[in-house]
C-alpha cells in the first residue's frame, strides 16, 4: 500500500507543474498586453510603460516563468488589482464558505443518491424504478442554474420559508474560528446564528446536489444490479437472510467501488457547480470571487483561485485513488 | 498475396457502418419509444429555429419600453421582458443561439480531441506519454474554472465562450480515442495495411475513423446536451453571449431580477434548456444502445 501511496504522490507533481504552465499560458502569455488590461483604455503611454516594467513583463518570458514559480510555491500568490489585499487572504476568507457549501451538497448527493439507487436497484423494473429514474434524466438535464431559481421561486417567495441569499441573516456576529458560518456558531454555542446559517445553506446545497444525485443515483442503480445477480448473493438468500440485509450489506458493500469513484468524480463538478450556486444566491465564496476578479480583469486573483481549485481537484482525486485501492486489493499490487 | 488481402480488409473495416449494419441500428433505435419521441422533439426544435422568422411577426430585439413585463397574453404568448421584447420571439430566436453552440462546440472539440487521440493512440511511446499527460493536466481542472480562466484571458463573448467549452470537452474525447484505438491498432486488418506499407494518414482514415464512428457519434450527441447547459451557465455569469443577442442562459440570468413581478422570465428559457438537453440525452441514450453490440445483447 505504502509504494502505491508514494507512487501517487508522485504521479501529482507532474500534474501540478503541468497546471502551473497551463495557468501561467493561459493568464500571461494569451491575453496579449496584459498591462494594458490592467491599466485600462485611458492610460498614458507612460503608465503602461513602468507598469509593464513593475509586473516584469519586459523581461524574457523564461524569467517571469521562474519568478511566477517561485512565487507560487513560496505560497505568494500577489497581492489583488481589485482589493488591494494578498490574494492568499481573499482566498483564505471565501474558501471555507464554498467549501461549506460543497461538504453539504456532498453529503446531501451521497446520502439521496445512494438511497434512491439501491432502491432503484432492488425493486428493479417496477413503478418506483420507473419514476426515480425519470427523476434522474430530469437531474442530469436540468442546468443547475435554474434549480436554483426554481427554488428560490417555489420555496423562497410563493412559499416563503428559507431564505435565499446570503449565508447568514445580515447584522449576525460570529467569531472567525474556521470561516464556515454554520460551524463557526456551532462552536460558538450560538444555537439561533447556527439555525439561521443552516436555513440559508438549505436551497444552495440542495441546488448543488441535484445534478450529483442524478449521477450517483443512476451509477448506483447500475453497480446494483450487477452485483444482485452474483451467485455469492443466491447464497446469501439460499442461507435464509432476510432480503434487507442482503440488499443493505452483502450487496452494496460489493458496488461500493464504482460508487465511490462516482462520488470522487463528482467534487470536481461540486467546485464548477459552486461557482453558478454562489451567483445565484449571493453567496460570497471562491466561485463568487473568481466571477468579480474576472469583470475587474484581477488577473492575480483569477490566477490564485485557479490554482487553488486545480490543487485541490489533483489532491481529491488521489484521496479517491487512495480510497479505491484500499477497497479493492488488486489495484494496489498491479 | 498480401495485397489483395489487405484491400479486402480495408474495405470491410472503411464501412464500418454499412447500409444493412446502419440499417439494424436504426431498427434497434426505433424500438426505443423515448428516444423516438425525443428525436422528433429535437427535430422540430430545430425546423422551429430555422423557420424562426415565419413562426412570429415579433422582433426578438426591438424594445417596447411601454410594454415592459407584460404577463403572458395573445399577443405576447410567454409575456415581455424588462425591455418589453417578446419573450416568445425570443425563446423562438434563442434556439437558434443553443443549437448553434451545441453544435460549434462538439465540432470543435470532437475535431480536436479525435486528432489528439488517434496520434496518442497510433503513434504510441513518447508522443502517447506526452499528450496523454497534456490531456491529464487539463483534467485536473474543475471544467467550469477552466472555462473561466479561457474566458478571462480571451474576454467576454459567444465564440470565445465556445471556445472555452469545447476546450474543457478535448481531453475526454482524446481519451475515448486513444482507449478504442489502442484496441484497433493491434487488429489484423491494421497490421496488414502497416505490412503492405499503406500511409500513416491513410491508415488513420480508412481504418481508425470508421471504426471509431459509433463511439464518436453516441459521445457526440450526449455533449450536443452539455455543451447547451455549459455555455448557457457561462452566459448565465455574463461570460458568454453577450446583449442584445437571444440567448436562453443570459435571458434566465436577466429575469432573475423580475422573478417577483414576472416569474415567467425565468420558467420559459428554463423550461427550453430543459426540453433540448432532455431530448439529446434520451436521442444519445437511444444511439448507445442502438450502436454498442455489447449494450444490445444485454438488452
Amino acid at each position: 500500500m505504502l509504494t502505491y501511496v508514494v507512487h501517487r504522490l508522485l504521479w501529482a507533481i507532474p500534474v501540478l507543474l503541468g497546471v502551473l504552465v497551463a495557468v501561467f499560458i493561459g493568464l500571461h502569455v494569451v491575453p496579449g498586453n496584459v498591462a494594458q488590461s490592467i491599466a485600462g483604455a485611458h492610460a498614458t503611454a507612460a503608465q503602461l510603460r513602468l507598469l509593464t516594467r513593475q509586473l516584469g513583463l519586459d523581461k524574457p518570458l523564461w524569467v517571469q516563468f521562474w519568478a511566477y514559480l517561485v512565487q507560487i510555491v513560496q505560497g505568494n500568490f500577489g497581492t489583488s488589482l481589485q482589493y488591494h489585499n494578498q490574494v492568499a487572504q481573499d482566498i483564505g476568507q471565501a474558501f471555507p464558505i464554498t467549501l461549506q457549501l460543497t461538504i453539504a451538497a456532498f453529503l446531501i448527493a451521497g446520502v439521496v443518491g445512494v438511497l434512491a439507487g439501491v432502491l432503484a436497484a432492488a425493486f428493479r423494473n417496477t413503478w418506483l424504478d420507473n419514476v426515480i429514474m425519470l427523476l434522474v434524466l430530469v437531474g442530469i438535464s436540468m442546468p443547475i442554474f435554474w434549480t436554483g431559481v426554481m427554488l428560490i421561486l417555489a420555496l423562497g417567495v410563493d412559499v416563503p420559508i428559507f431564505p435565499f441569499s446570503s449565508v447568514i441573516t445580515a447584522g449576525t456576529v460570529l467569531p472567525h474560528i474556521t470561516g464556515m458560518p454554520v460551524v463557526d456558531a456551532l462552536l460558538s454555542g450560538n444555537m439561533s446564528a447556527a439555525a439561521d446559517a443552516l436555513r440559508h445553506l438549505v436551497l444552495p446545497a440542495i441546488t448543488l446536489a441535484t445534478y450529483p444525485i442524478a449521477f450517483v443515483t443512476r451509477m448506483t442503480r447500475g453497480a446494483m444490479i450487477e452485483v444482485l445477480g452474483q451467485d455469492y448473493l443466491r447464497t446469501a438468500r439460499a442461507k435464509g437472510l432476510r432480503e434487507r440485509t442482503v440488499v443493505w450489506k452483502h450487496a452494496l458493500r460489493n458496488a461500493s467501488l464504482p460508487i465511490v469513484t462516482v462520488l470522487g468524480v463528482q467534487v470536481g463538478g461540486l467546485l464548477s457547480g459552486a461557482v453558478l450556486t454562489e451567483t445565484i444566491f449571493a453567496i460570497p465564496g471562491i466561485g463568487r470571487l473568481m466571477i468579480q476578479a474576472i469583470l475587474f480583469r484581477d488577473y492575480p486573483l483569477v490566477q490564485g483561485i485557479v490554482i487553488l481549485a486545480a490543487s485541490l481537484f489533483v489532491f481529491i482525486n488521489l484521496l479517491v485513488d487512495l480510497v479505491y485501492a484500499r477497497l479493492d486489493p488488486r489495484i494496489r499490487y498491479s | 498475396m498480401a495485397l489483395p488481402l489487405a484491400t479486402v480488409q480495408g474495405e470491410e473495416s472503411r464501412e464500418a457502418l454499412p447500409t444493412s449494419e446502419g440499417l439494424r441500428a436504426w431498427r434497434h433505435f426505433r424500438r426505443n419509444r423515448g428516444s423516438v419521441v425525443a428525436l422528433a422533439v429535437l427535430s422540430l426544435i430545430v425546423l422551429a429555429a430555422i423557420f424562426a422568422p415565419l413562426l412570429t411577426h415579433q422582433n426578438p430585439l426591438a424594445q417596447n419600453l411601454a410594454q415592459a413585463l407584460q404577463a403572458p397574453s395573445s399577443a405576447h404568448l410567454f409575456g415581455t421582458d424588462e425591455y418589453g421584447r417578446d419573450e416568445f420571439a425570443r425563446i423562438l430566436f434563442g434556439a437558434r443561439t443553443a443549437l448553434e453552440t451545441g453544435l460549434v462546440v462538439v465540432l470543435i472539440s470532437l475535431t480536436v480531441g479525435t486528432l489528439w487521440g488517434l496520434l496518442s493512440a497510433f503513434y504510441g511511446g513518447l508522443w502517447d506519454m506526452v499528450l496523454m499527460r497534456v490531456a491529464d493536466v487539463f483534467m485536473a481542472f474543475p471544467f467550469l474554472l477552466l472555462a473561466l480562466m479561457i474566458v478571462a484571458a480571451l474576454g467576454p463573448g459567444l465564440m470565445q465562450a465556445e471556445i472555452a467549452i469545447a476546450i474543457t470537452y478535448m481531453p475526454v474525447y482524446a481519451r475515448l480515442v486513444r482507449s478504442v484505438g489502442l484496441g484497433l491498432k493491434s487488429l489484423e486488418f491494421v497490421q496488414a495495411a502497416k505490412s503492405v506499407g499503406a500511409r500513416d494518414a491513410a491508415i488513420l482514415w480508412r481504418h481508425f475513423l470508421p471504426n471509431l464512428l459509433p463511439t464518436l457519434l453516441v459521445q457526440a450527441t450526449l455533449n450536443v446536451g452539455t455543451a447547451i447547459i455549459d455555455v448557457a451557465g457561462l452566459s448565465f455569469l455574463g461570460m458568454g453571449v453577450q446583449p442584445p443577442t437571444a440567448d436562453w442562459g443570459a435571458m434566465l440570468s436577466d429575469g432573475q431580477n423580475f422573478i417577483l413581478m414576472s416569474p415567467w422570465l425565468v420558467l420559459a428559457p428554463g423550461i427550453a434548456i430543459l426540453v433540448v438537453v432532455l431530448a439529446a440525452n434520451l436521442v444519445g441514450d437511444g444511439l448507445r444502445d442502438a450502436l454498442d453490440p455489447r449494450q444490445r445483447h444485454q438488452a
